[in-house]
C-alpha cells in the first residue's frame, strides 16, 4: 500500500541535505546580488545622492552581516552535529542557562544597534531630501505635479514645462518642488536617489544631481489607481548648452499651459506621450499646491459607480 | 428595496471571476449537499456551529485560515503569472481585474489566512498549557470566530457580486476616498475588516483574560510555557492596536458614506493622518502575527532538542520588550513622507532596536539546540528553515529602517520581498509547525511525515527561488504593483519569481496531500497515548484528543515544565500518580449566539456595502436581540458527572500505565 515518498525522510542522511542546501541558499543571493549590481538601478548610482544612499546601504548591510552569517552558520552547525544520529555529539539535557552567554547574547545585538544608530542618525540628517545640494552651480528649480496618469514639469525660471519628459543639465543640482493633483505618489529616478511622495494640498521638497549625461528612468512608486503602470518617464541628464538648447526649443512650439490648459491635463489618461509647453502660468505650481485649482477629477461618472462592475478606461 | 444591487453587479462580461465563483458556488453547494444527504448537519450543528469548547473554535479558525490561505495564495499565482505576461503588453488581467486582486491577496493573506491560524493555534493550546478547561468567555469566543468567517465571507461574496477594492490592502485615501474608489470595493473592504475586527479584538481581550486570570494551581507568570507569553503579548498588542484600526476605518466610512473630510483632499482632510493612524495599527499587527510564530518555535525547538528553552527568562524579556517597542516604530513606513531628519532618524533607531529583542530571541533558539539531541521531525524543520530564512529577512528589515536606504527601496519589489521574508520565513512556516505538531492532540492521529517533508521542502526552496528574484528586480527600482511594465532588464527576475512559485504550489499540493493521506492512515498514525512528541508543557499531560473538560483534575505545577516534570517522576517510579478523587465538572453549555450573531452581521456589512437600509436595521437589530437573549439565559453550564469523568480519565491512565510498562522493558532514556 503506497503511503507517499518515504524517501524524503530525513532520519538517516536527512541534515546533511538540510546543511547543504541552506549554504546553497545563502550563497545565492549573494551571487544575484553581484549579477543586479551590474544592471541599471538602485546600486547603480550617476548622482551623489544616490552614490550616498548606495554606500550608508551597504554601510549597514556590512554592519550587519559581520553577524548575521556566523549567527546563520551557528544555527546550521548545531542543528546538524547535535542530530540525534551522531553519537560524538554530548547531550547536555540540563543545559537551559548560562549567565556569561546570556551577557553576550544581549550585547551583541544592542552593539550592533548602537553602531547603526549612529549611521542611521547621521544618513538621516546628511540626506534628507530637503537638505540642499552642495555646488558651485546654481540649483535648477524644477516643479513636479503628478496627476491621473502622468508627470507635468514645470521650469518656473525657463517659463517652460513638459509632460513625462524631464530634461536637466548634468552636473547640476536640482531643486523639486512637488505636489499632486489628485491622489498620493511617488517620486523616484532610482539611478539618481531618493524618492518622495507627493501629495494633493502639500508641497514636498527633494534635491537630486546627475553628474553626468544619460537618460535615467523614473517612475512613480506609490500606486494611484488603473493608469499606475503608465506613470514613467526618461529622466535626461545633458550638457549645459543642450539644456539651453532644449528650453529654446520647448519655447518654440507645444501648446501654452494656463488654467484652461491645465484643466485639460487633468483629465485621467494614460499612454500620454511626452510633450512640451511653449509657456507656463508662473502661479500655476502655487494654484495647485494651494488647492485654488480643485484637485482633478475620479473616474466619470457612471464607472465604476453604483450597481456597476469597473470597466477599463483611458 | 435593494439599493445599489442590481444584476449590473455580477461580473457577466467577465469570464475569470465568473468561472472562478461559479466553480465555488459548485464546490460549497456539492459540500451542503453531501452534508445534508448524510445527514451530517445535526452533528455539525452540535458538535460544531454552536460549540463553545475552545479546541472546536481552535480547529474552525485554523481551517477557515487554511482555506484562505489557499485563496491568497492562487491570487498570488495570478499576479505572478499576469507579470511574467504582461512584458512591454497588457497580460491577461486588465488593471481593474489585476488591482483588485492584489488587493484581495494582502487582505485575505493577512487579515483571513494568518490571523485565523495564528488566533486558531492559541485558541486551541492556550488553555491546555495553561491546565485549565477553557478559556474565560466561552461563547463570546465562538462569537468571534463567527465574526471572522463573516468578514472572510464578505470578502470572497466581492468575487462575485460587486468587486473588491482596488487600493491596496491598506486603503490609502484620497485614492480609498468615493472620488477616486466610486464603487462597492473599498466598502467591502472596510466592513469585511470592521466585522472581523470586532471578532478579532474580542478575541484578545478573551485570551488575555485567559491568561492573566486562569491558570492551573501553580502555574506562576514566569511557570508559563513561552507559547503562552507570545500569545499574551500578541493578544494584548490586539487589544491595544484594533482599536485603532477600528476607529481609522470608521473614519473612511464616515467620510464615505456621509460625506465627512476626515482623509479626503478637500476642506482640510488630511491624508497623512490615515498614513499614521493604519501603521499604528499595521506595524503592531505584524508583531501580533509573529509572536505567535517565536512562541510556536520555542516550544517546537525545544521539544526536537529534547531540552528546555534555553534562557527562559530572556525570552520572556525579549517577547516583552519587543511587545511595548513595536508601538513606537510605525513611521519607518512612510519615510519618504518628508518628515525630516530627526523625525525620520528616531523612527529609524527605534525600528533597528526591535531587532535586538528578536536578536535575543534567535540566539537563545540556537543555544536549545546546542547540547541538544535533536529529532528532526517535521515541524522542527520548519523552525531550523525558519531561523535561517527569518534572520535573512530580519537583515533586510533593518535595511530598510536606515532612511538613506528606505528611500531608494520603499515599495519597490525588494520591500515585498523583505515582507514576505518574515511573514512566510515566521509566520507560515510556524502555522505550518504548529499544525504538525498540536495535529495529534487535536484528532488523535499525527500526519503523515514524508508528505510533511516535502511539503516543508518545497515551500523552503520555492519561497527563495521566489523572493530573491524580487530583491534584485527591486534593487534594479521596480516597483510594486505593477500591471505591466516594458523595462527588459527585469524580465529575467520577474520569470524566475514565477519559476518559484510553481515549486510553491507544489509545497501547497504536497501539505493538502498530505491531510489526506494522514486521515485515509489515521490508524496507523495512531497517538494512543496522547504524548506522541515525547512533550513538556501540559497539553500532553491530558489524552489526544482531549476530553470536553481537557483535564480531569487540574493539574498541580511545580516548575517551568510541568508535564516533563509529572513524566520524568512516572518513569523513576514507574507509576503514575495515585488515581484521584473525581469531581463533577461544570462545563459551559453549546450556544448558537455566535453563529447567529454572525448571520445577522452578514447581513449587515452586505446591506451597508450596497447601501440596502432597512437590511441593515434588521440586521442590527437582530444581532442585538440575539446578544440579549442569550444575556437572559438561564442555566449557562451543564454538569458531566463524576463517574463520566472518572471513566474518561481511567482510559487516558490505562495507555499511559501501557506506555510505562512498555517502556520499562525499552528502557526509554526520556
Amino acid at each position: 500500500m503506497p503511503t507517499g515518498p518515504h524517501w524524503l525522510s530525513l532520519r538517516s542522511a536527512g541534515p546533511a541535505t538540510t546543511g547543504r542546501l541552506c549554504v546553497a541558499t545563502l550563497a545565492l543571493p549573494m551571487i544575484l546580488a553581484a549579477r543586479a549590481a551590474e544592471a541599471a538601478g538602485v546600486l547603480d548610482p550617476e548622482g551623489p545622492i544616490g552614490a550616498a544612499n548606495r554606500q550608508i546601504m551597504l554601510n549597514a548591510l556590512g554592519i550587519m552581516l559581520v553577524i548575521v552569517v556566523p549567527t546563520i552558520l551557528a544555527a546550521l552547525v548545531f542543528a546538524w552535529w547535535f542530530r540525534e544520529s551522531n553519537t560524538k555529539a554530548r547531550y547536555r539535557p540540563g543545559f537551559a542557562y548560562s549567565g556569561r552567554i546570556e551577557l553576550i547574547v544581549w550585547s551583541i545585538p544592542i552593539m550592533v544597534i548602537l553602531f547603526l544608530g549612529g549611521v542611521i542618525w547621521i544618513g538621516s540628517h546628511e540626506l534628507d531630501p530637503a537638505t540642499p545640494i552642495q555646488s558651485q552651480n546654481k540649483p535648477l528649480n524644477v516643479q513636479v505635479v503628478s496627476l491621473d496618469w502622468k508627470w507635468l514639469f514645470i521650469y518656473p525660471d525657463q517659463g517652460v514645462a513638459s509632460v513625462n519628459d524631464l530634461v536637466v543639465p548634468a552636473g547640476v543640482p536640482v531643486r523639486f518642488m512637488l505636489t499632486s493633483d489628485t491622489v498620493m505618489n511617488a517620486f523616484f529616478i532610482p539611478q539618481l536617489g531618493s524618492m518622495i511622495y507627493t501629495m494633493n494640498g502639500m508641497v514636498t521638497q527633494l534635491h537630486l544631481q546627475a553628474d553626468r549625461p544619460g537618460d535615467y528612468y523614473g517612475l512613480s512608486t506609490m500606486f494611484s489607481g488603473d493608469g499606475f503602470p503608465d506613470m514613467h518617464f526618461i529622466a535626461h541628464s545633458v550638457p549645459a548648452d543642450a539644456f539651453e538648447k532644449w528650453v529654446a526649443g520647448a519655447r518654440g512650439n507645444g501648446p501654452a499651459l494656463d488654467q484652461a490648459g491645465y484643466a485639460d491635463l487633468q483629465r485621467r489618461k494614460s499612454r500620454v506621450q511626452p510633450f512640451t509647453y511653449r509657456s507656463v502660468d508662473p502661479h500655476l505650481f502655487e494654484m495647485i499646491a494651494t488647492q485654488k485649482i480643485p484637485p482633478g477629477p475620479g473616474p466619470d461618472a457612471g464607472r465604476g459607480g453604483p450597481g456597476v462592475h469597473p470597466q477599463p478606461e483611458g | 428595496m435593494l439599493g445599489k444591487l442590481t444584476w449590473d453587479a455580477i461580473p457577466w462580461s467577465q469570464p475569470i471571476p465568473l468561472i472562478a465563483g461559479a466553480v465555488v458556488m459548485l464546490v460549497l453547494l456539492g459540500v451542503l449537499a453531501w452534508v445534508v444527504v448524510k445527514g451530517y448537519v445535526p452533528y455539525l450543528w452540535r458538535e460544531w456551529i454552536t460549540s463553545v469548547d475552545h479546541k472546536r473554535i481552535g480547529v474552525m479558525y485554523t481551517l477557515l485560515g487554511l482555506v484562505m490561505l489557499l485563496r491568497g495564495f492562487i491570487d498570488a499565482i495570478m499576479m505572478r503569472l499576469q507579470q511574467a505576461l504582461a512584458f512591454q503588453s497588457g497580460g491577461y488581467l486588465p488593471p481593474e481585474h489585476y488591482n483588485q486582486i492584489f488587493s484581495a491577496h494582502g487582505t485575505i493573506m493577512i487579515f483571513f489566512g494568518a490571523m485565523p491560524f495564528v488566533i486558531g493555534l492559541m485558541n486551541f493550546v492556550v488553555p491546555l498549557q495553561l491546565g485549565v478547561r477553557d478559556v474565560a468567555f466561552p461563547t463570546l469566543n465562538a462569537t468571534s470566530f463567527w465574526l471572522t468567517a463573516t468578514g472572510a465571507l464578505l470578502v470572497n461574496i466581492s468575487l462575485v457580486v460587486g468587486e473588491f477594492a482596488r487600493t491596496g490592502w491598506l486603503p490609502f485615501p484620497p485614492l480609498s476616498e468615493t472620488g477616486y474608489s466610486p464603487g462597492v470595493g473599498v466598502d467591502y473592504y472596510v466592513w469585511a475588516l470592521q466585522i472581523s475586527g470586532v471578532g478579532t479584538l474580542m478575541s484578545g481581550i478573551n485570551l488575555v483574560t485567559t491568561i492573566l486570570k486562569m491558570r492551573a494551581p501553580g502555574m506562576s507568570y514566569l511557570r508559563m510555557p513561552m507559547f503562552c507569553w507570545t500569545a499574551l503579548s500578541a493578544n494584548m498588542l490586539i487589544v491595544a492596536a484594533f482599536p485603532i484600526l477600528t476607529a481609522t476605518l470608521a473614519m473612511l466610512a464616515l467620510d464615505r458614506y456621509l460625506g465627512f473630510h476626515f482623509f479626503t483632499n478637500e476642506a482640510g482632510g488630511n491624508m497623512m493622518m490615515f498614513m499614521n493612524l493604519i501603521w499604528a495599527w499595521g506595524h503592531p499587527e505584524v508583531y501580533i502575527l509573529v509572536l505567535p510564530a517565536f512562541g510556536v518555535f520555542s516550544e517546537v525547538i525545544s521539544t526536537f532538542s529534547r531540552k528546555p528553552l534555553f534562557g527562559y527568562r530572556s525570552m520572556v524579556a525579549a517577547t516583552l520588550f519587543i511587545c511595548i517597542v513595536s508601538f513606537t516604530v510605525w513611521l519607518h513606513h512612510f519615510f519618504t513622507m518628508g518628515a525630516g531628519g530627526d523625525v525620520n532618524a528616531t523612527f529609524g533607531i527605534a525600528t533597528s532596536i526591535i531587532a535586538v529583542g528578536t536578536g535575543v530571541k534567535i540566539y537563545n533558539w540556537i543555544f536549545t539546540m546546542y547540547g541538544g539531541r535533536i529529532q528532526y521531525a517535521t515541524p522542527m524543520l520548519w523552525s531550523v528553515g525558519f531561523i535561517v530564512t527569518f534572520v535573512i529577512g530580519g537583515m533586510t528589515g533593518v535595511l530598510l529602517a536606515v532612511p538613506p536606504a528606505d528611500f531608494m527601496l520603499h515599495n519597490s519589489l525588494f520591500l515585498v520581498a523583505h515582507f514576505h521574508n518574515v511573514i512566510i520565513g515566521a509566520v507560515l512556516f510556524a502555522a505550518f509547525a504548529g499544525l504538525t505538531f498540536w495535529f495529534p492532540k487535536a484528532f488523535g492521529f499525527r500526519l503523515h511525515e514524508g508528505w510533511g517533508k516535502a511539503s516543508f521542502w518545497c515551500a523552503f526552496i520555492g519561497f527563495y527561488v521566489t523572493f530573491m528574484p524580487l530583491y534584485i528586480v527591486g534593487l534594479e527600482g521596480m516597483t510594486r504593483r505593477l500591471q505591466r511594465y516594458d523595462v527588459p532588464e527585469w524580465r529575467p527576475w520577474v520569470l524566475l519569481a514565477g519559476v518559484g512559485i510553481i515549486i510553491l504550489f507544489a509545497g501547497a499540493v504536497c501539505q493538502v496531500v498530505q491531510l489526506v493521506v494522514s486521515i485515509r492512515d489515521r490508524d496507523k498514525l495512531r497517538d494512543e497515548m496522547g504524548d506522541p512528541w515525547n512533550g513538556r508543557s501540559l497539553e500532553w499531560a491530558t489524552a489526544s484528543p482531549p476530553p470536553a473538560f481537557n483535564f480531569a483534575v487540574l493539574p498541580n505545577v511545580q516548575d517551568e515544565q510541568p508535564y516533563w516534570t509529572i513524566k520524568q517522576r512516572a518513569i523513576e517510579t514507574q507509576q503514575l500518580p495515585a488515581e484521584p478523587d473525581y469531581q463533577p465538572i461544570e462545563m459551559p453549555r453549546n450556544s448558537p449566539t455566535g453563529f447567529i450573531t454572525a448571520f445577522f452581521s452578514t447581513l449587515t456589512g452586505f446591506a451597508l456595502i450596497w447601501h440596502i437600509w432597512w437590511l441593515v436595521v434588521v440586521g442590527l437589530v437582530a444581532a442585538y436581540a440575539i446578544f440579549v437573549w442569550f444575556a437572559w439565559r438561564d442555566v449557562e453550564d451543564y454538569v458531566i458527572p463524576a463517574e463520566d469523568v472518572a471513566k474518561i480519565d481511567r482510559e487516558r491512565r490505562h495507555a499511559r500505565q501501557a506506555w510505562l510498562d512498555a517502556n520499562a522493558r525499552v528502557g526509554e532514556p526520556a
